[in-house]
């Protein structure tokens, strides 16, 4: 016998029984509570003693730097630099002067290459056909109609307000993968609200990545909002903790959570995700948004992120960014087609002013 | 190995078994349904196009071999394609005659560029390099004081500018060099800003970073997870600065990666480097069959080989190999073998590699304490209680949990799961005879999961 190959189905079998058994302990309620709350990763933070997070609450900072004019931006203006390049696909189709396979193939392509995904793709498409048949269209450009309404259809009926607590600070927690645009987001969304005349508090629950607290604290200087953190490495779960009573003591209007980014399919980090969530729950703050936010330049595995964070956390609506750049975040189309999730708020650039509300028709319009 | 994807042209292919020869409607038939697996890897259009093509020139008129379905024998065809565009040497950089060599990363915002230059730095200096990291990303808040963090984790030394100072990119990279001269560093990396490639400031600006610096290597980082975006994306930048090779990130993640694929395709540059992880350990050599096979769906096996073979003593595999054949694997034997795949990595990162695995258990991320706990179980049990388990009655199992500060009920399940995976064993040896690899992925796996 090939010893390699016995090898490898000894390691097999032992990796799968391991696997198993740590699934079981996995499921028993009793052994839940050994998932410890501090990342996994970086070794030398793992043995610190678990000492209450020294925690800050810097008094509300003038804005370091006096922005020069503010001026609020529209999704038009972002794409016009670019955005006429992509046109080509709708002359073709009209050029050809019939409805033909080829201008099925060219709508198919569009929405592809927009990240749409095949399934979603295939469903609005379908949708599509189905209508040029019973409407007996003729024309290619009235096709092209057709698939815009389709699109739009499918994206409106939501309710894309972030929600308030009746009374007492509403508390919105961002989550998703790393490099997103999650602590960008909360800054650009902290300025609206302290531009509308709220009291912001950033609880900075993200103690993973380095200098992921100085970096929310500069937002917080930069856009008038209190900002409580802990110490690299520190629990999130009290800082969030401090920041929801800091927030009641200061009567803040809103709590934003930054988390670190993290991959859904790891498990611990979606266990951690969850526990956090759990003590925004018993806290007298109301959390009213989970809130998953989306590079717009993320392919398929975007709909695998919202049905994971969705099922740990249960999100309540997406948050896409980078929408200033050529691509165009099809996949928001395919997370809210099969889960149902829709787009709240969106980001198009880097500065705090950058993020805009969701317009389908606009949307629609810009995706080819 | 070719199981997951051949099953969806099994049906395609069933009625042409008999036949000699691919035709080019048997292509046709298939080409379809790969189109689709690469659109759904996230394979940019055109470069799927481009791909099919190919792919039907190669197949058009191959002999069908003996041992493969038409439809395998494709898809072997499609694999090796992917491979070759895939491909070139990887895990290299080109270092410079003269030093310093330069390494400029660039990329999209929140790419990861940051930690794949202190990754970088890690290995570059473990090879026995003066590395100096450069911190020229002034745009994101806080950019400069990741890079000091990760810098003196990985101790290497950072060059940046202070924050009340100005705030130019390209002079902090001109007097970083000055900087590699006085400490001597042979190896400079340049950190810089994430910019949109439409933004014709910023990719100015990175034009005359390039410009001072005179990188040796220009490395675009790429997220895995980037979609169709990504051709514009690595056209533009290597427009731009002229790119030498990739670095791909967040491999860890369930993401098919056919970026990868369309970067390579219209940049032609190798891919280098992948980031595997959070920690700074976790970057490795690009290994271009085993992207090919996960943009195909297929198990990570050849990883999985290698490690094996890089990992393994003889000694023990032999010792496993005696038992197997005298129908006896103990709990001994059992620790032993754990042993060893933990030498290959961590065992999360193992199970994702495994055809076939259940999908709890590939995105189980698994704590290697709990591993040490299911150690330290087997070692507070006798010799003889290794040997045969059921000497294990209650009082016993009382000492076991006591002697490896664990439950009784967790010294039940791991009892439990070893009876499992001793049946496993005897059914896939056949009590010593040759075992078929192939059966694993056919087999109930199902019966391993959950032993409570
Ligand atoms: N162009 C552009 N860049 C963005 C946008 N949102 C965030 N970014 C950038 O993306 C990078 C990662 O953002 P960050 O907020 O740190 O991501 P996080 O890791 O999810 O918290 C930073 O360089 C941000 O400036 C956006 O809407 N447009
Ligand atoms: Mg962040």
């Amino acid at each position: 016998m090939e010893p390699l190959l016995l090898v490898l189905i000894v390691a097999l079998v032992v990796v799968l029984g391991v696997g198993g058994l740590l699934l079981a302990r996995r499921s028993r309620p009793g052994v839940e509570e050994d998932l410890r709350p501090t990342p996994p990763t970086a070794p030398v933070d793992t043995l610190a003693p678990e000492t209450a997070p020294d925690v800050a609450l810097e008094p509300e900072a003038p804005p370091v730097e006096p922005e020069p004019e503010r001026v609020k931006p529209r999704l038009r203006d972002r794409l016009g630099k670019t955005r006429d390049a992509f046109t080509g696909v709708f002359s073709g189709i009209a050029s050809r002067g019939k409805i033909d396979d080829e201008t099925w193939d060219d709508l198919e392509e569009a929405l592809i290459l927009a990240d749409v995904g095949v399934p979603t793709t295939t469903k609005v498409i379908d949708a599509v056909r189905a209508r040029v048949g019973a409407e007996k269209v003729s024309d290619p450009e009235r096709v092209v109609e057709l698939l815009r309404e389709e699109l739009v259809a499918l994206l409106t009926g939501s309710d894309r307000a972030l929600g308030r607590a009746e009374s007492g600070p509403s508390v919105w927690m961002f989550v998703g993968v790393n490099g997103v645009g999650k602590t960008t987001s909360i800054a650009k969304l902290a300025q609206r609200e302290v531009d509308a005349g709220h009291r912001v508090v950033l609880a900075a629950a993200d103690t993973f990545r380095a200098a992921a607290a100085e970096q929310l604290a500069t937002w917080a200087a930069r856009t008038g909002s209190e900002i409580v953190r802990g110490q690299d490495g520190a629990d999130p779960g009290s800082i969030v903790f401090d920041a929801m009573s800091a927030a009641a003591t200061r009567g803040a209007d809103v709590v934003l959570v930054d988390t670190a980014g993290r991959l859904h399919n790891k498990v611990n980090l979606m266990e951690e995700l969850k526990k956090l969530r759990r003590i925004v729950e018993r806290t007298d703050g109301a959390l009213r948004e989970v809130l998953l936010v989306v590079d717009a330049s993320t392919g398929q595995n975007g709909l695998a992120q919202a049905r994971q964070f969705a099922e740990t956390v249960d999100i309540s609506g997406v948050v896409l960014t980078k929408l200033d750049g050529t691509a165009k975040g099809g996949i928001v189309l395919a997370i809210q087609s099969e889960l149902g999730i829709p787009v709240k708020v969106v980001g198009v650039g880097e500065t705090a002013d950058d993020l805009i509300e969701f317009d389908p028709e606009e949307f629609v319009a810009a995706l080819f | 190995m070719f199981d997951a994807l051949s099953e969806r042209f099994d049906g395609i292919f069933s009625r042409l078994r008999s036949r000699g020869k691919l035709s080019e409607a048997d292509i046709d038939a298939v080409a379809r349904e790969i189109r689709l697996a690469l659109l759904e890897a996230d394979v940019n259009v055109k470069v799927v196009k481009a791909l099919i093509a190919r792919l039907k020139e190669r197949a058009n008129g191959a002999e069908v071999q003996k041992s493969l379905s038409p439809a395998q024998q494709v898809i072997k065809i499609v694999h090796e394609e992917l491979i070759t565009t895939l491909g070139g040497t990887s895990g290299k950089l080109t270092m410079s005659p003269k030093p310093p060599t330069v390494v400029m990363m660039c990329g999209l915002q929140g790419a990861g560029k940051t930690t794949a230059a202190a990754k970088l730095a890690r290995q570059l200096k473990s090879q026995g390099l003066q590395v100096l990291l450069v911190a020229a990303d002034l745009a994101r808040p806080a950019a400069v004081e990741q890079l000091r963090v990760l810098g003196s984790r990985v101790d290497v030394p950072v060059w940046s500018v202070p924050e009340d100072g100005p705030q130019d990119a390209v002079e902090v990279a001109r007097t970083a060099l000055d900087e590699a001269a006085r400490l001597g560093r042979n190896v400079v990396i340049v950190d810089t800003a994430g910019r949109l490639q439409i933004d014709t400031e910023l990719m100015l600006e990175l034009k005359q970073v390039r410009d001072v610096v005179n990188p040796t290597n220009t490395l675009l980082v790429v997220d895995a997870m980037t979609g169709q975006e990504a051709v514009n994306v690595a056209t533009a930048f290597d427009e731009a600065v002229g790119l030498d090779g990739v670095v791909l990130t967040k491999i860890d993640g369930d993401a098919r990666g056919g970026a990868a694929l369309s970067v390579k395709e219209v940049v032609g540059k190798p891919i280098l480097f992948v980031g595997t992880g959070e920690k700074l350990e976790d970057f490795e050599p690009f290994h271009p069959d085993r992207m090919a096979s996960r943009i195909l769906g297929m198990g990570d096996v050849l990883t999985l080989i290698e490690k094996a073979e890089a990992n393994f003593d003889a000694d023990v595999a032999q010792r496993a190999q005696e038992s197997l054949s005298k129908g006896q694997f103990t709990l001994e034997d059992f620790l032993e073998q754990m042993r060893q795949v933990r030498k290959m990595g961590p065992i999360g990162n193992i199970m994702k590699m495994l055809p076939g695995m259940p999908k709890e258990m590939k995105n189980a991320e698994v704590d290697e304490g709990e591993i040490n706990r299911i150690e330290a179980i087997i070692c507070s049990m006798t010799a003889a209680e290794r040997r045969d388990p059921t000497l294990i009655n209650g009082s016993r199992r009382v000492r076991i949990a006591k002697g490896s500060g664990t439950s009784t009920s967790e010294v039940n399940a791991l009892l439990k799961q070893f009876k499992q995976v001793q049946q496993m064993m005897k059914a896939l040896t056949g009590g010593g005879k040759r075992p078929k690899l192939r059966g694993l992925a056919g087999m109930d796996l199902s019966q391993l999961q959950g032993g409570n």
